[in-house]
């Protein structure tokens, strides 16, 4: 039996890793892949490990082991987070699996909420396992399964790589009703798979370099592979993947002529491709995200075929692909009747009114008005828009955790005072084992560490160290006396200023704790109670 | 037959709202369906802006491509405007005339001047109406209903019924009070 549900790309994922029997899924909140965890936490199946990680290294391994142990796991992370995952994702592929593992990343090109444009794609081939990238939201669900019998036939992770604009758009997907219960396996006995000394790891090595041809084949095999070739031809081809495709199929490319290879699983078939190109008199490469593919197909088809992309700027070099990009490049154009009216200005996010961090940047403005040599590394989370007017507050954001070890270099350096601001979801992420190093160093360095009580940019999630953040610091090492708790609320400015000024005149590390809930979680606890009262009362 | 829109509006407005309820009518009546959304850091009282897609054939793009909207539904007048390179000729605008001013400098005779320069455009003072009205959180459903008969493809009863579908769980009376919304909407369009 099937029925229709109205789900968003991520969704769909979670629906697909639930038929398929996961027993677990590990992740760090972050756009535009939170929605895969959400989904499966909201759906509350008992016996799903569905809580979130400290990060996606934690999440990656603590996935590994569940694979270990003979069971379903997925983990999902954005794609940035892949550099954290990194080291456990690419041993994965050596150590292999038992239970399936599907590693699900999500790419955000025109970074409409992050810091880079990087393409996963290249980590899958890095680690030279295969990857499956979905078009569409149904594709999504059906790849999620599919990615988990591959895994267990393959014996190696598989990579679901998608993009914003897939994980964040929502269409009517074809589910199976009842959720299959998938056997477990035995729990891996294997260690000469799983140790990976020199002597198993360069057999393993050996192994995962033989076994590429084979995946390549099955790249050309699976199902969601497809080529359509134009009734009435005019010669040219388009060799297209993920999004990208719907796309070239929204302009009619097929109608107009163009023959379509669709490229669903990596590594590239390269017998396919080539055969494709033979038939063709050149060929346009549509890719959502980095010259991946075009890269590897120039490769094959060699330096003289007449291929265009991003690449010969066909296509735009960098940022999202849209329908009108596709048009222009197929030699159609979607033309704007009217343009934007004059004086119409940009409106750019903005910390909420009433947000604690803003009280935190208006007395961190203040105190160091006093020291111009100062420089304040940021962090990622809502309080980087702490760089925009009013505050223009903060002088760098790199990436999760960099604020406290850049400002400890910095430090080093003789830059005083160095201020760090750092949220709390992002220090047990990756801000702790920074601040061991300061502590060890006795680096002079005043970490503010903004504790909103929950992850806020991502949409509220639960952050890992809540209520252990004083235990944490001091554990560390740093100073009792010099871990000092704030709450940031105007009425309370003198107090904060007064406090950040001692900090920073102290020479080593200390730690201000600005502690108040952030305005969003409130009000949704809030809204809850309200409608709780609500119930009761009409019952 | 296919109809696109462009849902815009200021980050917390409610314009997901309007996404959701025609995507649940779209999806009883078995129309295909794609609806882009905005999350992250853009909601943070940001632009932002959604794709509505409905057809009753097969829809690939999740973006719907410049000059190709039948109707922007915005909340906020300056973000209506913003999304104008989307609206095909005969297309239609309905937005919302009450500015959000989170900005330095909001171009406030520039806005008003290009709304009134639009032959088809219909401009509700949606901040006065449920005030006068006593349904202040219920804007966005006055603006859907206000559409509705543009929208094609749904009845305003199918889309009334998602109406109580996607409330009901905040209970009886907030579906009442944005019913009552789509009604002063759908007579304000029948105005126009």
């Amino acid at each position: 039996m099937t029925q229709i549900k109205l789900l968003l790309g991520d969704e769909a994922i979670a629906e697909g890793a639930l038929q398929a029997g996961i027993r677990g899924v590990y992740a760090y909140p972050g756009t535009p892949s939170t929605e895969i965890t959400e989904y499966i936490q909201h759906a509350a199946v008992e016996g799903i490990h569905c809580t979130w990680s400290t990060n996606e290294k934690t999440a990656m391994e603590a996935a590994l082991g569940m694979s270990y142990a003979g069971c379903r796991s997925m983990v999902c992370m954005k794609h940035v987070g892949m550099n954290v995952a990194a080291d456990a994702f690419v041993n994965a592929a050596m150590t292999g699996v038992n239970g399936g593992l599907v590693v699900v990343a999500a790419d955000d090109p025109s970074m409409h909420s992050s810091q880079n444009e990087q393409d996963s794609r290249f980590y899958g081939k890095f680690a030279m396992i295969p990857i499956l990238e979905p078009s569409t939201q149904q594709e999504a669900y059906e790849m999620a399964g599919h990615a988990f019998a591959l895994s267990e036939q393959e014996q190696l992770p598989v990579l679901l790589r998608i993009t914003t604009r897939l994980a964040h758009s929502r269409a009517a997907v074809a589910i199976q009703t009842g959720r299959p219960t998938i056997p477990s396996r035995p729990a891996s006995d294997d260690p000469r798979s799983w140790v990976l000394l020199p002597a198993n790891a360069r057999r393993k090595n050996a192994a995962l370099t033989a076994k590429q041809p084979h995946l390549e084949q099955l790249s050309g095999e699976t199902p969601f592979f497809k080529v359509h070739w134009a009734e009435h031809g005019n010669g040219k081809g388009i060799i297209t993947c993920g999004t990208g495709y719907n796309y070239v199929m929204e302009n009619r490319a097929l109608q107009a002529g163009f023959h379509i290879l669709k490229i669903a699983q990596y590594p590239v078939p390269a017998g396919k491709v080539r055969e494709f190109a033979a038939k063709c008199s050149e060929v346009l490469i549509v890719e959502d995200g980095q010259p991946f593919l075009e890269e590897q197909v120039r490769g094959i088809v060699g330096g003289d075929y007449p291929l265009k992309g991003r690449l010969t700027g066909a296509l735009p070099r960098t940022g999202e692909l849209n329908p009108d990009h596709v048009a222009v490049a197929l030699g159609m154009k979607n033309a704007p009747v009217y343009g934007i009216p004059e004086g119409i200005v940009p409106r750019p996010p903005a910390l909420c009114q009433g947000c604690g961090h803003r009280d935190v940047y208006i007395a961190l403005n203040k105190v160091l008005a006093d020291y111009p040599s100062s420089r304040v590394f940021a962090d990622i989370g809502c309080y980087t828009l702490g760089a925009l007017p009013p505050f223009c507050a903060i002088d760098s954001c790199v990436d999760m955790g960099a604020s406290i070890t850049m400002a400890k270099g910095a430090a080093d350096a003789g830059l005083s005072p160095a201020v760090a601001v750092i949220g709390d979801s992002t220090f047990t992420h990756s801000g702790m084992t920074g601040l061991l190093d300061a502590v060890n160093d006795r680096s002079n360095i005043t970490v503010i560490l903004s504790d909103n009580l929950t992850t806020a940019m991502t949409g509220g999630q639960d952050s890992a160290g809540t209520g252990k953040f004083e235990a944490i610091c001091i554990a560390l090492g740093v100073e009792k006396e010099h871990v000092r708790v704030v709450v940031p609320l105007p009425r309370e400015m003198e107090r904060i200023t007064e406090t950040i000024r001692e900090e920073i005149e102290y020479n080593g590390v200390s730690v201000i704790i600005p502690r108040r809930e952030c305005m969003q979680t409130l009000a949704r606890k809030k809204r809850v109670e309200q409608s709780k009262r609500n119930e009761e009362a009409t019952k | 037959m296919k109809k696109d829109i462009i849902l815009s509006g200021v980050g917390g407005q409610g314009i997901l709202s309007i996404a959701t309820i025609i995507g649940d009518a779209a999806t009883r009546a078995g129309l295909h369906l794609k609806q882009a959304e905005v999350h992250g850091m853009s909601q943070r009282g940001g632009e932002v802006e959604s794709c509505l897609r409905i057809s009753d054939s097969e829809i690939y793009s999740d973006l719907v491509p410049l000059g190709a909207a039948d109707l922007i539904l915005s909340l906020e007048p300056m973000e209506a405007l913003r999304y104008l390179p989307f609206l095909h000729e005969g297309g239609r605008v309905i937005t919302s005339s009450s500015p959000v001013r989170n900005i330095d400098a909001y171009p406030e005779e520039k806005v008003q001047a290009a709304l009134a320069g639009l032959g088809n455009a219909i401009v509700m003072d949606l901040d006065r109406i449920t005030r006068e009205q006593a349904i202040p959180k219920s804007a966005n459903v006055v603006l859907l209903g206000a559409a509705a008969e543009f929208i094609g493809l749904l009845t305003p009863e199918q889309i009334e019924q998602s109406i109580r579908n996607v409330f009901a769980p905040k209970g009886e009376k907030v579906v009442g009070m944005n019913l009552k919304a789509f009604e002063i909407g759908r007579e304000y369009g029948n105005r126009q």
